[in-house]
């Protein structure tokens, strides 16, 4: 690269402020809403909901719901939708649970197939939607109710009645690969940090927080590893490109198809490992796994800047936008407000996203 | 009118060119939407093709840039003939297109537009990355050159004006290696100081030896840059002219196809 000559600047160009600057970020609506979750909270609920073992009560559903998201966040930036998530964590769960507890496979082979079968799902979805040119919104819709009764069904097939499969807990307590998919992790950690009484612990000496789950790790590392990929490598440009426009992405080379099928095979996988994880908690799997979680990831995706057009949008974004879902939802049980009202802040969150994310994109196109 | 430019155009006439085609026929079904069209670009030379709506511009181009398969006909690249299955070939070979839609996201930063489809990247395996830091350096500076100074590398296309979209797809496809450079109408949208700033890069372009194709049905902005100038009419050409050898009413003329023209010229006084 030669050094360039320093270039004259545009006279009509006024500089930037910072705050300017920080508007055009995707992720800030998500960031801001933290801040001001965390406020409201701060001021209404009781003030263990901000000891470590309070947020660790609210990153649990957090990070299961944000694997997910961060999946959605990431099709939803190739320009697709995926209703099917929910369904998919039911479907996926009860293959999970039909390789440990019927064909009682080792986890080292039942969570690899887990996930070859969800991106197979994936993959079939992908391919109906590229193929037929319908928006994914119907295609995936009909994958939801499919699912949901493929699951439903099978399960009854699979325990001769019941839609609950059991006993996945023994089958695989003493597998050395189940500390990476349930439980908590740095429990040594925690020990010698309650030994040394820097944190809270119960009269007998154990620590009030064992470890830290598993999922929110996954979540964090899912997270990151989403935001290098589309900020930092020559897929995550695809990936921009397909959802902005998928006609000038092909005619510039960009790999649209193979892009948007990747990209529904991952959020499969996602949903598979939010399967894999609750299903070993729990220890059973039932068909009302992951109900309604497609709605609630796409929430969060939004809330995190995702536009629904497509092309736009972050997966730190969607990381936050999570946090905001489990803090209301549990952080609600802290204080004296009704439970109930966790549906009115959704809707209402919802809202408001989706006009300050219009503004913003007006703003960075200079839409007028 | 020819002679009041700026540009200092193209003297290419001796040079061989780039490519040939010869007596080119495309047929859809029963249409003939060409028939017999010859045409050639040497390089260094800003090439118009003209033509009224319907004349075959468009199908020529597509043609020529790998979309249609030509019915008749013989399409020479570089003295050797040569046949493009898709736009991908044309594209590798060396011919770009510049089409109306121009190929460009509002949404993604002049960068991510600019290298769109062909990121440069560093690291291997695991840690291949698309290098931001170099993709940036080399936008800005060939922003600059194009005389279009950025915000910055991540100032979004959806704020730039159609001139200055127009001028990142060119400067994008000769960055890329294009010896020839066709562009579709890229004036047809744009306001008088965009189309001269537009007019203004074609010349650039031309000066750097890539040979342009130039597709327009305003007379005044193909005399501006062209070297030489071919006119379709229904589907053949009517023959090619070099620069000064004809009038802007002749050029008019013979995209109409001829006399209606001077009829409505007269009762329009000119103005066309």
């Amino acid at each position: 690269m030669s050094q360039s000559a320093p270039v004259a600047a545009d006279e009509r160009v006024k500089s930037e402020p910072f705050l300017t600057k920080l508007m055009k970020r995707p992720e800030l609506g998500a960031m801001a809403g933290v801040v001001l979750v965390v406020i409201f909270f701060a001021l209404t609920a009781d003030e263990s909901m901000f000891t470590l073992a309070g947020i660790m009560n609210f990153m649990t559903p957090a990070a299961q719901l944000g694997i997910l998201a961060i999946g959605a966040a990431l099709l939803m930036i190739g320009g697709e939708f995926d209703l099917s998530i929910g369904s998919m964590v039911a479907f996926s769960g009860l293959f999970f649970g039909v390789c440990v507890v019927t064909w009682q496979l080792p986890l080292i082979a039942a969570i690899p197939m887990t996930f070859v079968f969800a991106a197979m799902v994936g993959a079939i979805n992908g391919n109906i939607v590229i193929r037929s040119g319908l928006p994914s919104f119907i295609v995936t819709l009909a994958f939801l109710f499919i699912l949901r009764g493929l699951s439903l069904v099978g399960l009854k097939m699979a325990t001769g009645g019941s839609t609950q499969l059991r006993g996945v807990r023994d089958a695989t307590e003493n597998d050395w690969l189940g500390p990476f998919f349930s439980g908590e992790a740095f429990g040594s950690l925690f020990s010698w940090l309650a030994a040394n009484g820097m944190i809270e612990t119960f009269k007998s000496g154990a620590p009030k927080v064992p470890g830290i789950p598993v999922e929110i790790l996954w979540f964090i590392v899912l997270a990151l590893a989403a935001t290098y990929v589309l900020l930092r490598t020559p897929a995550g440009n695809w990936i921009f490109a397909s959802g902005g426009d998928k006609t000038a992405a092909s005619n510039s080379g960009v790999p649209v198809s193979r892009v948007k099928v990747s990209l529904f095979m991952l959020t499969a996988c996602c949903a598979a490992l939010v399967a894999i994880i609750t299903v070993m908690d729990a220890g059973s799997t039932d068909a009302r796994r992951g109900f309604q979680k497609e709605f609630e990831a796409i929430i969060a995706a939004v809330i995190g800047g995702c536009l629904l057009t497509g092309g736009y949008g972050s997966a730190i974004g969607a990381f936050f936008g999570s946090i905001i879902f489990g803090m209301v939802v549990i952080g609600l049980t802290y204080t004296d407000f009704d439970q109930d009202w966790f549906q009115v802040f959704l809707g209402a969150m919802l809202l408001i996203a989706v006009l300050f994310n219009n503004a913003i994109r007006k703003r960075v196109t200079g839409e007028r | 009118m020819t002679e009041d430019t700026k540009f200092h155009h193209g003297d290419a006439s001796d040079a061989a060119p780039i490519v040939e085609m010869k007596n080119i026929e495309k047929h859809f079904g029963n249409i003939i939407a060409l028939a017999g069209v010859s045409f050639d670009v040497k390089p260094g030379e800003c090439h118009c093709l003209l033509g009224d709506n319907g004349a075959g511009k468009s199908t020529f181009i597509k043609t020529m840039s790998g979309v249609h398969k030509p019915t008749k006909g013989e399409i020479l690249f570089e003295g050797k003939p040569l046949h493009f299955d898709t736009p991908r070939d044309a594209m590798e070979a060396g011919i770009a297109t510049v089409f109306q839609d121009l190929a460009m996201i509002p949404l993604m930063s002049v960068t991510r537009n600019f290298f769109m489809g062909r990121e440069p990247t560093k690291g291997k395996g695991l840690l291949k990355r698309f290098d931001v830091e170099q993709a940036n350096d080399v936008c800005m500076e060939e922003m600059r050159k194009m005389g279009i100074n950025l915000r910055g590398p991540d100032q979004a296309v959806g704020t730039l004006s159609g001139g200055e979209r127009q001028t990142v797809a060119i400067a994008r496809a000769v960055y890329f290696g294009a010896k020839i450079l066709i562009l579709d109408e890229p004036t047809s949208a744009l306001g008088v100081r965009q189309t001269s700033n537009v007019l203004a890069t074609i010349d650039r372009v031309r000066s750097q030896g890539v040979g342009v194709v130039f597709i327009s049905h305003n007379v005044r902005h193909a005399l501006a840059v062209g070297d030489r100038f071919t006119v379709l009419n229904r589907g053949k050409t009517l023959g090619t002219a070099k620069r000064g050898e004809i009038t802007p009413e002749e050029l008019q003329d013979l995209m109409a196809g001829g006399q209606e023209m001077a009829e409505l010229e007269g009762s329009l006084g000119g103005t066309v």
